[in-house]
């Protein structure tokens, strides 16, 4: 497991779903400490798919090892109900939102070191699923930046963990502040998996392209980036990558 | 029931793998639908709920739209819990017509409706939806079918009379059918009694726009405010969301909403390119946040093709489950084009939802094509 760097997923024209799905299962894995702002899908959603992927997400939660943000959930209970504290979202019940420190504060509570002695996890790692929808509902580009600014600060440099966050690309639709977001990310990405439909079409064997692309965002670029393209089709527990043109379909 | 009970766990992993795995924090219900790793007693429970049943790929539970050809399109029914998002055709002509075949759905099936409206009243809305055919020889030739229905009519009217004896009480309505999916013949209005006899809420936005907000301004629109709230309130009174664990029956709460995002709601999506940019989607976001904490689906009819600004088209697709496009050709090129000639339109899937799954049921067909033939709405493959 890697430690301190920020790893960008993407997708165009297809969903790139299961790219988080594989991270939350990896680092759940690997034993490391995971924060999941899970703001897309319930929670049930991503335990079940959990579970076919050999990870128990509710076990993880109890003990102390997954802190999960359930934002479909936390939500209703913001938008209909005054809360006491200042919530995550609370951006929900305001009308312009400066930014999202109380998601940040969430995040750094969330993975702030145990120091009673207790069973160290490796490396904490933040999970965002997906930075899009902070768009959608009145975050500025700007904001949503430097809140990812913010945690890799903490979670990457001061405490060596790692984030991974999926940003949507709208293509052709001229989401301005979409195409901020992910240009601004992709700049300061070690790494970047970025998953395509084809551009042909919908295919049933070939579900997608995936790119991947290692940056050093850090150092001037005197080497050339690497990047790898494969081809995958989702199955039901897996995924199955295959080189360009060498689906078992098609040969 | 047992056998469907099976045929659930059998849909997710193994059996040992899940029943050694994790104790849920299992409510008295569960939120969307049962999990392989469910009790059984709740999974039964859910599973006698009128007018739903387990998707065979995954247990979700499945209502129905209205339209058997559109429920196999997305993979057997609408999931409950989710949004169907339609977007609407220039005149509003067919995507209205889905609108009523999803209410009057829920009518048969004894569900609750919930209607809501800034251009319709929902009592209008409800005298005009089409009755359903509830004959299966339907099929049959058209002349036949009109003079078959006149004695299939008495004919249903025993028969109904017979299967209310032998049905435990609880079922609602005179007309109950353990069928999934109905066919409703679109010249004929739905039957006084039923629609009299069924539990509905309307939401006629003119009416409501008076009263108080009680909440902060954020930047929703005060329409959007009261409709979120309306909907919450009517799911927390009647215990959609599992509030109330005496209610002895659990039904599903239907949602329709029509023309959202039209200026008639009070946003100026459609009519200026630099409008109020979040306030729809944040509230689709908040109304996936209910739904997923209730017993509840909802079908919104929303007129993309006025939206100005493209970027929100996307963004509320992303926010929706599933998507359906409707392309009618009045008016357009194609409604003299030969290859058009029997169609009234086109249907895109745009999005179907991956719910529990890495994987979807997606259909080969792309090429879809719908028509309003002899009072039924069909779905088929464009014959090149």
């Amino acid at each position: 497991v890697t430690k301190g760097k920020l790893t960008l997923l993407c997708d165009a024209n297809t969903d790139g779903s299961f790219l988080v799905h594989h991270f939350l299962s990896f680092y759940l894995k690997a034993n490391c400490k995971v924060c999941f702002v899970a703001l897309i899908q319930s929670f049930s959603h991503y335990n079940i798919v959990g579970q076919k992927l050999g990870v128990s997400l509710t076990v993880a939660r109890e003990c102390g090892q997954l802190v999960f943000l359930e934002g479909l959930k936390s939500s209703v209970d913001v938008f209909f109900r005054a809360q006491a504290e200042p919530h995550p979202l609370q951006f929900l019940r305001e009308a312009n939102a400066e930014n999202l420190q109380p998601l940040y504060e969430f995040v750094r509570e969330a993975l702030k070191p145990v120091d009673d002695g207790e069973a160290a996890w490796r490396c904490p790692v933040l999970l965002v699923d997906d930075l899009s929808v902070l768009l959608s509902l009145g975050m500025g580009a700007v904001a949503v930046l430097d809140f990812i600014h913010y945690c890799r600060a903490t979670v990457c440099w001061e405490r060596k963990g790692n984030i991974v966050a999926l940003v949507h690309d709208s293509g052709d639709t001229e989401d301005e502040e979409n195409n901020i977001l992910l240009n601004g990310l992709s700049h300061q990405s070690h790494l970047i998996l970025r998953a395509e439909g084809l551009a042909t079409g919908f295919c049933r064997d070939v579900h997608g392209q995936l790119r991947i692309l290692w940056r050093t965002p850090s150092q001037p670029t005197t080497q050339r980036d690497q990047s790898l393209t494969y081809q995958y089709k989702i199955q039901d527990k897996s995924v199955s990558f295959f080189a360009k043109g060498m689906s078992p379909a098609v040969l | 029931m047992a056998a469907v009970a099976t045929c659930g766990t059998g849909a997710g992993s193994t059996g040992s793998v899940v029943a050694a795995g994790s104790k849920n924090h299992v409510t008295s219900f569960q939120r969307r639908g049962p999990r392989a790793s469910g009790s059984d007693s709740s999974y039964s429970r859910l599973v006698s709920i009128a007018g739903t049943r387990p998707s065979v790929r995954n247990g979700q539970l499945l209502v129905s739209t209205g339209l058997p050809a559109l429920d196999q399109l997305l993979g057997g029914g609408l999931a409950v819990g989710t949004v169907l998002l339609i977007e609407e055709d220039k005149y509003n002509i067919y995507s209205s017509l889905l609108f009523k075949y999803f209410l009057a759905e829920g009518i048969i099936n004894g569900h609750t409706l919930l209607v809501a409206s800034a251009k319709e009243d929902p009592a209008d809305i409800l005298q005009e939806l089409p009755a359903p055919l509830l004959d299966d020889n339907f099929k049959k030739d058209f002349d036949e079918e009109a003079c078959n229905h006149k004695t299939a009519e008495s004919n249903i009217k025993m028969k109904i009379a017979w299967r209310y004896q032998l049905l435990p009480k609880m079922e609602a309505g005179p007309v109950s059918s353990s069928r999934f999916g109905h066919y409703y013949d679109a010249s004929k209005k739905m039957p006084q009694e039923l629609i009299e006899a069924s539990k509905w809420h309307g939401f006629f936005f003119p009416e409501k726009s008076s009263s108080t907000l009680n909440i902060e301004p954020c930047s929703l629109t005060h329409g959007y405010i009261k409709l979120l709230q309306f909907i919450q309130n009517i799911i927390y009174e009647e215990g959609f969301d599992g509030s109330n664990p005496q209610k002895k029956q659990k039904n599903i709460l239907r949602i329709g909403i029509q023309n959202l995002g039209s200026p008639l709601w009070g946003d100026d999506i459609c009519c200026t390119e630099n409008g109020n940019s979040h306030s729809l989607t944040k509230f689709l976001y908040v109304l996936r946040g209910l739904l997923r904490t209730s017993l509840s689906a909802c079908m919104i009819t929303m007129p993309t093709h006025l939206i100005q600004n493209k970027a929100i088209i996307s963004r509320v697709t992303n926010l929706s489950d599933t998507v359906v496009g409707l392309e009618s050709f009045i008016g357009s090129e194609r409604e003299t084009n030969p290859l058009y000639k029997d169609y009234h339109g086109l249907i895109h899937i745009r999005q179907i939802p991956r719910l529990n799954n890495l994987i979807y049921d997606v259909s080969d067909v792309k090429d879809l094509a719908f028509k309003l033939k002899r009072k039924l709405f069909t779905i088929e493959r464009r014959v090149e």
